[in-house]
C-alpha cells in the first residue's frame, strides 16, 4: 500500500441541516490513483451525497454537521473550501443540459480557466488543443444545447479536463442518454482515465451498462452504509445486489433460471470476460428448450391509425417523415429510437399540439385532425418527461382534480374521481399533502393521476421511468400495466431497453423520422441491423444465447422475459 | 412558436462593435429620441436606424414577433391618446386647424396630427435599436464588455445568464401551457381575454419551480469550476475596444447634446411649424 490514497474516508457520516436523520453513516473506504470506481445503490441511498462529500458542496454549499474524516490528497476537505477542490476533483453532473454555463462550447470548456484568470489568447490554444482531444474542435461555436447526447457529455468532460485534475467524478452519466450513446459515454470514461491516469468514481444505479468498461471495484450503499466493497465479480456471484435493490445484469439472471452458478473465477461482471463451461452451456440450453413456447400475442382492434404524417418545424427541420402506424384498443406500446428521432414530436402530433403538414389520424374512426387539443385531451391523456412542467398547483388535492375544475364537474364527483385515482396510484395517504414534499417519483405519479383522473381511453408517456432506481421502476411498470388490463391504452417513449422488452407488447423504432421497425422488443434487440440504425443496444441475452450456440436468439430472449415475467409477478 | 429575444450569429460590422459600447449607443440614443419632439430629428433618428438594421444584415422576418408586439402596442399608445387627449396638439403648439369632426369634442386638427405624428417616431426611432441591440449583441461577449467597464463581474455574468435563458424559458412557456390546454385550460381566441391572461398566469408556477431547480443545479455547476474564486476574472470572449467603439459612443453623445442644445435655443422642447 505504498501510496497514498487520493481519496480517503474514515468513519464519515453526514447530516443535512434540514432533516432529522443523518444521511451517510460510518463511511470507510480509500480511492487510489487511476483506480475506477462504481458506487451503486437506489435512490436515497446517500450516493449522491457522497458524490457531494468529494467535490465539496458538502460543507460548503449543503450545510450540515461532518462527522469522522475525509481527506483530499491527505487534507481534510472541511480546511479546504471549494475552489481548492476543483482543481483537484472534476465534477460532471447528472443533468448534462442544466450544467452548461457557457452560451458555446468553448466557452463551456474554457469557465474553469476563466475564473482563474488565464490570459485570453492562452485559453483559446487550451480550448482547442482539448477540443482536439476529444474530437469536438468542429463544434466549438455551437450552443451545448443543440449537440447530441454523446457530445453533450464529451464538452463536460473537457470543461473539467482544463485542470488536470486527480479524480473524475461523474454522477449518473448515464441519465437520459440513448442505449448506444451510453456505451459510447462508458467508453469515453474509460478513455480519458487511460489517458489522464486519473482516478474515476462513477456514481450509477444502471450496473450492467456501467461494467460495459472494466471497473475495479464496485461500492454497494444502502441507506446510507456501505454494504460491499469489492470487485464486480465477487460482488455478482454474492447476494448483496438483490438485497440492496439493484438490478443484476440480464445474463446473470438467465443463468440463475436455468440453474448455473456462476463462480467468481468465471469473471460474470462482463459478457465480454464471462467464460462458460461445457456444463454450464448445456443448462442453458436445455433450459431454453424446455421454456414453454411464446405466449401467443394479441391482435387489437385499431383505436388510433395514422397515416402519412408529415411535419416540418418552422427551422425547417423535418422532424416526421411520412410516418404511417396503427395502436390497436387496449395495447402497450413502446416507441423507441435516438435523441431527436421523432419520437416526442409523434407524441405532439397526436395530442395536436403541433399541426402535421399532410397526413390523417382517426380516432375511432372519427378525424382526430378537426379536433382541439382540448378536445382530444377527452380521449388521449399526455404525461410530459418533467413533472415540474407539469404541476401548477401547490396542493396534491387540487392538482389532481384540475382538469375535472375545468371541466364544471361538480365538487361531490370531483372528490369521489380524485379519490379513486389516488388511490391507483398510491397516492391516497398523500392527498392533503403539498406536492413539494414529494420525490422526483412521486411527483411523476402526481402527474400521471391527473391526466388519468380525465379518464382517457389512451395514455402517451414519455420517460416514464427515467430516473428512477429498479425498485420504482418495478413500482410504475407494474402500475401501468394494471392499467393496462383494465383496458387503457398505453404508449411509452423510453430509451430503456428493460422496460421496452419486459413491458411492451409491440415496438415502434424511430430512425431520422421514420418508423423503420414495428416489432416485438425480443425481435428488435436481436436485430443487429435496427440495433445499429436507432442507437439501441444488443441486450446482454443476445450474446449469452450466442455463446451456448443458441441460433434463434430472438426465441432465446423472448421465453426469458415471459419466464422473468411470471417469475418476478 | 412565437420568439421575442434571440441573439443571432451574424457577420456585421454592428456585430463587431462590442457590447458595451453598443449599450451605451442604445441608452444615449433613447434618452435623445424620448427627450425631444423635434419632428425632423426624430425622422432622420429612424431614417438612420433604419439603415443601421440593414448594415446589420438582421432579417425584418427573424425579429416579427417583437415588432409586431411593438406595433401593437404604438397602436393602442394613440388610441389612448386620442380617445383621452383628442385637443392635447392644440395645447402643445398654441394653435388649431381643424381639418374635420368625427363626433362630438372629437375633431381631428392639424396640430394634434403633428403630436400623433411625434409619439410615432418616437417608436419608429427607438424600437429598430433595441431589437438591433438584442439581436447582434452576444450575451458573453456582453457580459465580458460590461465587467470592463467597471460592473461588478458577478452581475455582469448574472445579465448574460439571464439573456441566454430566454430562449429556453420561452419554449418551456410554449410546452406547459399546451400541457395545462390539454387538462381543459382554453387558451385559444375561444376564451375572452380576462380568463386567458388568468390561464397564463397558472403558467406561472410550473415556470418557477423548473426554474428553480435549473438555478440549483447552475449555481452549482458555477461553483464547482471556480465561479466565484477571484476578486477578477477573464473572458474567453473578451474584446477589446476599438476606435470604431469610441466613435460610436462619442457620436451617442452628441445626439443627448443636440436634443439639449435644442431645447434650450427653441425655448422648448417641440419644433413647432405652425407659428
Amino acid at each position: 500500500m505504498g501510496e497514498e490514497p487520493v481519496i480517503s474516508f474514515k468513519h464519515f457520516g453526514f447530516q443535512y441541516r434540514a432533516q432529522a436523520e443523518p444521511t451517510l453513516h460510518d463511511i470507510s473506504f480509500d480511492i487510489r490513483k487511476g483506480e475506477k470506481i462504481l458506487i451503486a445503490g437506489p435512490s436515497g441511498c446517500g450516493k449522491s451525497t457522497i458524490a457531494s462529500a468529494i467535490n465539496g458542496l458538502i460543507p460548503f454549499a449543503y450545510k450540515g454537521t461532518i462527522t469522522g474524516s475525509l481527506k483530499v490528497l491527505g487534507k481534510e476537505t472541511r480546511d479546504m473550501g471549494i475552489f481548492e477542490l476543483s482543481h483537484i476533483v472534476g465534477t460532471v453532473l447528472q443533468d448534462t443540459d442544466a450544467q452548461f454555463i457557457g452560451m458555446t462550447v468553448a466557452e463551456d470548456i474554457a469557465f474553469a480557466m476563466e475564473n482563474d484568470c488565464r490570459k485570453t489568447d492562452e485559453m483559446h490554444q487550451r480550448v482547442s488543443e482539448i477540443a482536439k482531444t476529444l474530437e469536438l474542435d468542429a463544434h466549438l461555436k455551437h450552443a451545448p444545447g443543440e449537440m447530441s447526447g454523446g457530445q453533450k457529455q464529451r464538452v463536460s468532460v473537457g470543461g473539467v479536463m482544463v485542470d488536470d485534475v486527480d479524480v473524475f467524478l461523474f454522477d449518473e452519466p448515464l441519465a437520459n442518454l440513448d442505449p448506444a450513446t451510453g456505451r459510447q459515454a462508458m467508453e469515453l470514461i474509460d478513455g480519458i482515465q487511460r489517458l489522464t491516469g486519473a482516478a474515476v468514481i462513477i456514481i450509477e444505479h444502471r450496473l450492467e451498462d456501467v461494467l460495459h468498461i472494466p471497473i475495479d471495484r464496485v461500492i454497494l450503499m444502502q441507506e446510507g452504509r456501505i454494504v460491499s466493497d469489492s470487485s464486480p465479480d465477487e460482488l455478482l456471484v454474492s447476494a448483496r445486489l438483490a438485497e440492496a435493490g439493484i438490478r443484476e445484469p440480464l445474463y446473470l439472471t438467465a443463468m440463475k433460471y436455468a440453474g448455473v452458478r456462476p463462480t467468481e473465477e468465471q469473471q460474470p461482471a462482463r459478457i465480454q470476460t464471462l467464460a462458460l463451461d461445457v456444463c454450464d452451456k448445456a443448462l442453458i440450453r436445455a433450459w431454453y428448450h424446455e421454456a414453454p413456447e411464446e405466449e401467443k400475442r394479441r391482435t387489437a382492434e385499431p383505436f388510433l391509425q395514422i397515416r402519412d404524417l408529415e411535419f416540418t418545424y418552422e427551422n425547417g427541420f423535418r422532424a416526421t417523415k411520412n410516418i404511417s402506424a396503427d395502436i390497436g384498443k387496449g395495447e402497450m406500446l413502446a416507441v423507441v429510437g435516438k435523441n431527436g428521432a421523432g419520437k416526442t414530436t409523434f407524441a405532439k402530433l397526436i395530442c395536436g399540439f403541433e399541426r402535421p403538414q399532410a397526413g390523417r389520424m382517426l380516432l375511432d374512426g372519427k378525424d382526430l385532425l378537426s379536433m382541439s387539443i382540448k378536445e382530444r385531451a377527452e380521449h388521449i391523456g399526455y404525461v410530459m418527461q418533467d413533472p415540474n412542467q407539469m404541476i401548477c398547483k401547490t396542493m396534491i388535492f387540487d392538482e389532481v382534480a384540475l382538469g375535472l375544475v375545468n371541466r364544471g364537474k361538480d365538487s361531490e364527483f370531483i372528490q369521489e374521481k380524485v379519490y379513486q385515482v389516488l388511490k391507483v396510484c398510491g397516492l391516497y395517504p398523500f392527498r392533503n399533502w403539498p406536492v413539494s414534499a414529494l420525490s422526483y417519483g412521486q411527483k411523476k405519479r402526481v402527474t400521471i393521476a391527473s391526466i388519468l383522473a380525465l379518464d382517457p381511453e389512451m395514455i402517451i408517456l414519455d420517460e416514464p421511468t427515467a430516473g428512477q432506481d429498479f425498485r420504482h421502476y418495478t413500482e410504475i411498470m407494474e402500475f401501468l400495466r394494471e392499467l393496462n388490463r383494465s383496458g387503457l391504452t398505453v404508449v411509452m417513449i423510453t430509451h430503456d431497453m428493460h422496460l421496452m422488452l419486459e413491458y411492451s407488447e409491440r415496438t415502434v423504432v424511430f430512425c431520422d423520422g421514420s418508423i423503420i421497425k414495428d416489432a416485438t422488443g425480443a425481435e428488435i434487440l436481436t436485430d443487429p441491423v435496427t440495433v445499429e440504425k436507432a442507437a439501441l443496444k444488443e441486450t446482454s441475452l443476445y450474446y449469452l444465447a450466442d455463446q451456448c450456440g443458441i441460433s434463434d436468439a430472438r426465441s432465446f430472449v423472448q421465453r426469458f422475459i415471459d419466464h422473468d415475467r411470471r417469475v418476478r409477478a | 412558436m412565437i420568439r421575442i429575444f434571440n441573439y443571432i450569429d451574424r457577420e456585421s460590422p454592428i456585430h463587431r462593435l462590442t457590447g458595451a459600447s453598443k449599450f451605451a449607443v442604445l441608452i444615449l440614443w433613447s434618452i435623445a429620441a424620448m427627450t425631444t419632439f423635434c419632428t425632423p430629428f426624430l425622422v432622420a433618428l429612424t431614417i438612420l436606424g433604419l439603415i443601421l438594421f440593414s448594415v446589420s444584415r438582421i432579417r425584418l422576418r427573424e425579429v416579427r414577433a417583437m415588432l409586431i408586439l411593438t406595433m401593437a402596442i404604438m397602436l393602442l399608445n394613440n388610441i389612448l391618446i386620442y380617445l383621452f387627449a383628442p385637443e392635447q396638439g392644440v395645447a402643445i403648439y398654441g394653435s388649431r386647424d381643424v381639418l374635420f369632426t368625427i363626433i362630438g369634442r372629437y375633431t381631428v386638427t392639424k396640430q394634434q396630427l403633428l403630436y400623433h405624428a411625434n409619439v410615432i417616431l418616437k417608436y419608429t426611432s427607438t424600437i429598430p435599436m433595441i431589437i438591433l441591440f438584442v439581436a447582434t449583441t452576444n450575451p458573453s461577449e456582453f457580459a465580458a464588455s460590461l465587467n470592463r467597464l467597471g460592473v461588478n463581474y458577478r452581475i455582469a455574468y448574472a445579465v448574460a445568464l439571464a439573456m441566454r435563458y430566454i430562449p429556453d424559458t420561452q419554449n418551456e412557456y410554449h410546452d406547459i401551457s399546451l400541457s395545462q390546454q390539454a387538462r381543459g385550460i382554453e387558451m385559444s381566441k375561444k376564451e375572452n381575454l380576462f380568463k386567458r391572461i388568468a390561464a397564463a398566469a397558472s403558467i406561472i408556477l410550473p415556470l418557477i419551480l423548473s426554474g428553480m431547480d435549473r438555478v440549483d443545479v447552475i449555481a452549482n455547476a458555477m461553483e464547482l469550476r471556480g465561479f466565484g474564486k477571484n476578486k477578477k476574472r477573464t473572458w474567453y470572449m473578451g474584446r477589446k475596444f476599438t476606435p470604431v467603439d469610441i466613435l460610436c459612443i462619442i457620436f451617442g453623445i452628441m445626439l443627448v447634446v443636440f436634443t439639449t442644445v435644442y431645447a434650450m435655443v427653441n425655448g422648448s422642447r417641440f419644433w413647432n411649424p405652425f407659428i
